[in-house]
């Protein structure tokens, strides 16, 4: 790539070669279809992307995993249920919930391979309108304390894509309660709720904030003129937060 | 069945030459008489169950192009070595490529899948995404995008509902499982398409100049292995009897000729198919749609060394009970069929296990010259593959000029019944356009391109509604391609000829309007029953004069597709010729989108305007269709696109919008509602200079004409060139951010939000 645009203080190359020491994975299951535009995404951001095969049964060197969009085995069972079962979910499973707290991303698919594998709450089930839907969507950064949103300023509003047939995040009320109580809807859809989901959540974090799922697409706002018209970029804070705090341990 | 299997299973080579008297079903497999005695001849037998199978299926319209072929012949003779100049594959294979520079090719093709999509409309337009995509793949490209012109009946027909929800939902579902952006295409509605709605479907793909791929079977003795998807009895005879027949009510329900889609097989199939290119195991490779083994076997075949030896029962069947002239003629999607050395067998079973893709090892190549295939050791098909695939029958219809021709085209609509009360005054011009942008075919397509993933891949610079799809090839330089597919069913009607030179006019204008240089064509030819000498003489025209036109325009059509039969009883559909353009950017960075968002940006109309009413959306608003179709001026076309093209590379305009159904009024309305940014038009200059009154400046449909935005500080250096071409330009008024409306001043002003209300409330309106 050349002329990586970055945001916030980082100024190229210096920043974007400190930050090319961290690596974050990038997964892809069969079916995964926006594998391609979260690596390219991570780097933009200035990190170094790392391929990782479903079938991996180590995780290898990586500091950071992007889970993405996609259809995983087709969505046929439910979405994210069987590539729950994939040897490499175990060990990002173990990596997330150890001491070292890896960060993971889910994006779309991967939003709901982590609640299919209970690293979030909640589930996924089709829009409210029963279609398919593409959109530039408006979310609002609830929380800016997790690791992969600490680029941004608490309130923040950013758009970015928006594309699933199976968005509609449902959970049962105690449990949306605890979410709110605990400072954990981390994206909240504004102006227009585009599938139904309870009190317009987007995306959700685990307790640590080293887990974020959301249904938008970051990724695909990442570079001036191939994401919504005249506000490309305001994906890019994803990547930088938790590069920033990974080599800079902000 | 047990019956028949039984039959089929005993039906071999052997069997046939002894009981020539036995009685076989090949009317009911969709050939003719004549055609069944040609088989006989080339065979100096009957054929056995299987090879009559393989013929019915090689030899209907849609595989073999009889009806056709004779006039297709024309974009091959009425091409220039000029016009080759970028071509690295030409029409018949299965996609053409073309070279876009730097090492890079890019292969694209639109194909029809009308009749399934009647049928069964999820599926059906499903699979012909699916179908296309495996062309792409087959040319070892990787695909990057996909397109979807679609036309269906009258908007308020209780049977359009249900075909747009499932034609819609079937193209979504499938393509954007695929990971494949949806970058454009059309959505049209009008009665002639009530019980013939067209679903074309078009793909393009990216490779490097040395990883073409081309399907056939070179090498004595290297390995045939069919993998993807298991075979099943779904889509037999979907190319004979359903899209190369009429559809009638009296005959009983063809679902079961329609196929099913697996999107996340095909998903998995381009990847370890790209993985095999990469890794150069394959020799030769052929997808397979229409026709199935039956296809891929003879054309591999007859494109290499002539034989092949195949053993059936090996193919991998999700329906046990299959009969091997089942087998030979389903339909089963996501299956492709490759040719590998044996040395590299281990190689391709190793990519094949990664992404867990099922194979079966058919059979081999052979210098035998015949294609033969044996059904558990015993020989049930013994042919020249030559004469399945590529000599199969060749008709030379009858054709003839409708008589009706004259009296419509002598019934302008200036002057007509219908043209009585032609709006006049502001009020009644206010109310025409938003009449105009309110109906069905004007409005926002908004309900059913939103259902379609526009951003996966990442390289997505423009897309519906902008004129053009616009994909970049290359991260580093910026390298990437403009494509646009446009057709005309009113226009080619009144006069097929210039209705398919307006076609390419059209798609070459939308490609030049994103700023990029038009390079090549395909096209999708969907048309009634060739059986009728009217239908005939209507596709004899749209080919020449589509011929005619690529050679006017310097761009060679690459490839393409004809769907015949598209009529219900005795009433065809309107001709309708898709053509898709294809354009290469140095840079995607300076493509131009469609509409203003710079406050006081100057507005040029480019361009002449004329009483061109005939065939228009305001004349189809009354219910008028009658005169002649705009002059298609191929040449101002260029000139046009010349000046558009230069402009975007020089950053000369920051907007374009290309002028053509629902003339300026719908171009200013759709250019203000691109980025909600109004502006303040004058058009009495105009008006004046070309001699015409307001209501034909605003909804005349004269060609080669566009609209563009010019920063003050390139507005003497953007007339300067116009001025230096010759080409016809007007500052006709300037984009007005404030003012929240489009204005023509001293006539009427309309506020965005009432524009947007009317334009977006009417899909809605029918489909929510």
């Amino acid at each position: 790539m050349t002329e990586t645009p970055l945001i916030g203080d980082l100024a190229a190359p210096a920043a974007g070669s400190a930050l090319s020491g961290a690596r974050i994975g990038v997964v892809t299951f069969p079916g995964t279809l926006d594998d391609r535009d979260a690596a390219r995404a991570v780097r933009l951001a200035g990190g170094t992307a790392v391929p990782l095969w479903h079938a991996a049964t180590e995780l290898g060197d990586v500091d950071a995993v992007v889970i993405p969009g996609g259809f995983s085995y087709g969505d046929y069972l439910r979405a994210g249920a069987i590539a729950r079962f994939a040897p490499l979910m175990d060990k990002i499973i173990d990596a997330a919930k150890s001491d070292a707290k890896l960060p993971v991303l889910g994006i779309c698919n991967g939003f709901q391979i982590l609640t299919e594998s209970h690293l979030l709450p909640g589930s996924m089930i089709k829009n409210d309108h029963l279609k398919f839907l593409c959109r530039d969507q408006v979310l609002r950064i609830e929380n800016n304390t997790t690791a992969w949103t600490s680029d941004y300023a608490a309130g923040q509003e950013i758009t970015v894509p928006l594309k699933n047939q199976d968005g509609q995040f449902i959970a049962d009320e105690k449990t949306l309660d605890a979410l709110e109580a605990e400072g954990r809807v981390v994206f909240r859809y504004v102006g227009f709720n585009p599938n139904g989901s309870r009190r317009d959540i987007a995306g959700i974090s685990n307790a640590a904030g080293n887990v974020v799922g959301l249904m938008p697409h970051p990724e695909h706002a990442v570079e001036a003129g191939y994401g919504p018209a005249h506000t490309g970029t305001d994906g890019l804070g994803f990547f930088t937060s938790v590069l920033n705090k990974l080599v800079g341990g902000k | 069945m047990t019956e028949v299997t039984q039959k089929f299973n005993i039906d071999t080579v052997e069997h046939a030459a002894q009981t020539p008297e036995q009685e076989l079903p090949w009317a009911e497999l969709g050939l003719k008489d004549t055609e069944f005695e040609e088989i006989v001849k080339l065979l100096g037998r009957r054929p056995t169950a299987a090879e009559l199978a393989m013929y019915s299926v090689m030899w209907s319209e849609h595989c073999s192009y009889k009806s056709s072929k004779v006039h297709l012949r024309q974009f091959g003779e009425k091409v220039t070595e000029k016009m080759k100049e970028h071509l690295l594959v030409g029409i018949g294979e299965n996609a053409g490529v073309v070279d876009i520079g730097d090492g890079w090719a890019v292969t694209f093709k639109v194909e029809s899948h009308n009749h399934p999509s009647f049928v069964e409309p999820y599926q059906g337009a499903a699979t012909g995404v699916g179908g296309i995509v495996r062309d792409i793949i087959s040319m070892g490209a990787r695909p990057v995008a996909v397109m979807d012109p679609l036309r269906f009946g009258a908007i308020d027909h209780p049977d359009t509902a249900r075909l747009v929800h499932g034609i819609v939902s079937g193209i979504g579902g499938y393509g954007n499982s695929l990971g494949l952006p949806n970058i454009g295409g059309e959505v049209v509605f009008d009665s002639v398409y009530q019980g013939n709605p067209l679903v074309n479907a078009l793909a393009v793909g990216v490779l490097r100049h040395e990883d073409i791929r081309l399907a056939n079977a070179s090498g004595v003795g290297n390995k045939v292995v069919l993998f993807g998807a298991r075979t099943g009895g779904d889509g037999i005879g979907g190319a004979s009897v359903l899209a190369s027949e009429s559809f009638d009510a009296t005959k009983p329900s063809k679902r079961p000729a329609v196929q099913v889609g697996d999107p996340f097989a095909e998903k998995v199939l381009i990847e370890c198919c790209l993985e095999l290119f990469k890794a150069s195991v394959v020799e030769g490779i052929q997808d397979l749609g229409a026709a199935g083994i039956s296809c891929a076997t003879s054309e591999l075949a007859s494109n290499g060394d002539g034989g092949m030896h195949v053993e059936l029962t090996k193919v991998l069947l999700r329906d046990p009970s299959l009969t091997p002239g089942e087998i030979l003629m389903s339909e089963s999607q996501e299956r492709m069929m490759a040719v590998v050395t044996p040395e590299n067998v281990a190689a391709f079973e190793a990519i094949m296990d990664k992404w867990a893709v099922e194979y079966s090892w058919l059979g081999e190549v052979t210098d035998t010259g015949r294609l033969v295939i044996e059904w558990d050791g015993e020989k049930i098909v013994d042919v020249d593959p030559r004469t399945v695939a590529h000599e199969g029958p060749v008709y030379n219809r009858p054709y003839n000029r409708p008589e009706w021709l004259d009296s419509i085209q002598a019934d302008s609509f200036t002057g007509s019944v219908q043209d009585a009360g032609r709006p006049q005054t502001p009020e009644e011009l206010a109310a025409a356009v938003v009449e105009l942008i309110s109906s069905p075919n004007m409005a926002s397509k908004d309900w059913v391109t939103n259902q379609y993933d526009r951003y996966v891949q990442g390289n997505t610079a423009l897309a519906f509604p902008d004129d053009a799809g616009v994909v970049r090839v290359d991260e580093e330089t910026g390298l990437g391609v403009s494509i646009s597919t446009d057709a005309n069913g009113r226009y080619s009607y009144l006069d097929p000829y210039e209705g398919a030179r307006l076609a390419l006019a059209e798609a070459y204008r939308n490609v030049a309007t994103s700023g990029a240089k038009p390079l090549a064509v395909t096209d999708c030819l969907n048309f009634g029953s060739p059986e009728d000498p009217e239908v005939m003489w209507q596709f004899a025209e749209s080919v020449r004069g589509l011929a005619d036109g690529c050679q006017e325009l310097g761009v060679p059509v690459t490839g393409g597709n004809v769907s015949l039969y598209n009529q219900t009883g005795g009433v065809a559909i309107h001709p309708t010729p898709v053509v898709g353009v294809l354009g290469v950017f140095d840079d995607v960075a300076r493509r131009t989108p469609s509409g203003w968002a710079e406050d006081g940006q100057a507005i040029y109309l480019l361009g002449t305007t004329r009483d061109e009413l005939g065939g228009s959306e305001w004349a189809n608003l009354r219910g008028h269709l009658g005169g002649k179709p705009p002059v298609a001026d191929l040449a101002a076309e260029k000139a046009l696109g010349e000046i558009l093209v230069n402009a975007s590379r020089d950053g000369m305009i920051d907007a374009a919008h290309d002028l053509s159904e629902g003339g300026l009024a719908a171009a200013l309305v759709e250019a203000s509602l691109r980025f909600n940014t109004g502006a303040r038009i004058g058009l009495d200059e105009l008006c004046e200079r070309d001699g015409i009154d307001l209501f034909t400046a605003l909804f005349s449909e004269s060609q080669a004409r566009a609209l563009v935005a010019v920063p003050r500080s390139e507005e003497i250096r953007f007339t300067d060139m116009c001025t230096a071409r010759g080409f016809a330009h007007l500052r006709i008024g300037v984009v007005d951010a404030a003012s929240e409306a489009l204005d023509v001043q001293g006539r009427f002003s309309l506020p965005l939000a009432q524009l947007r209300e009317a334009n977006d409330a009417v899909l809605p309106k029918y489909f929510d």
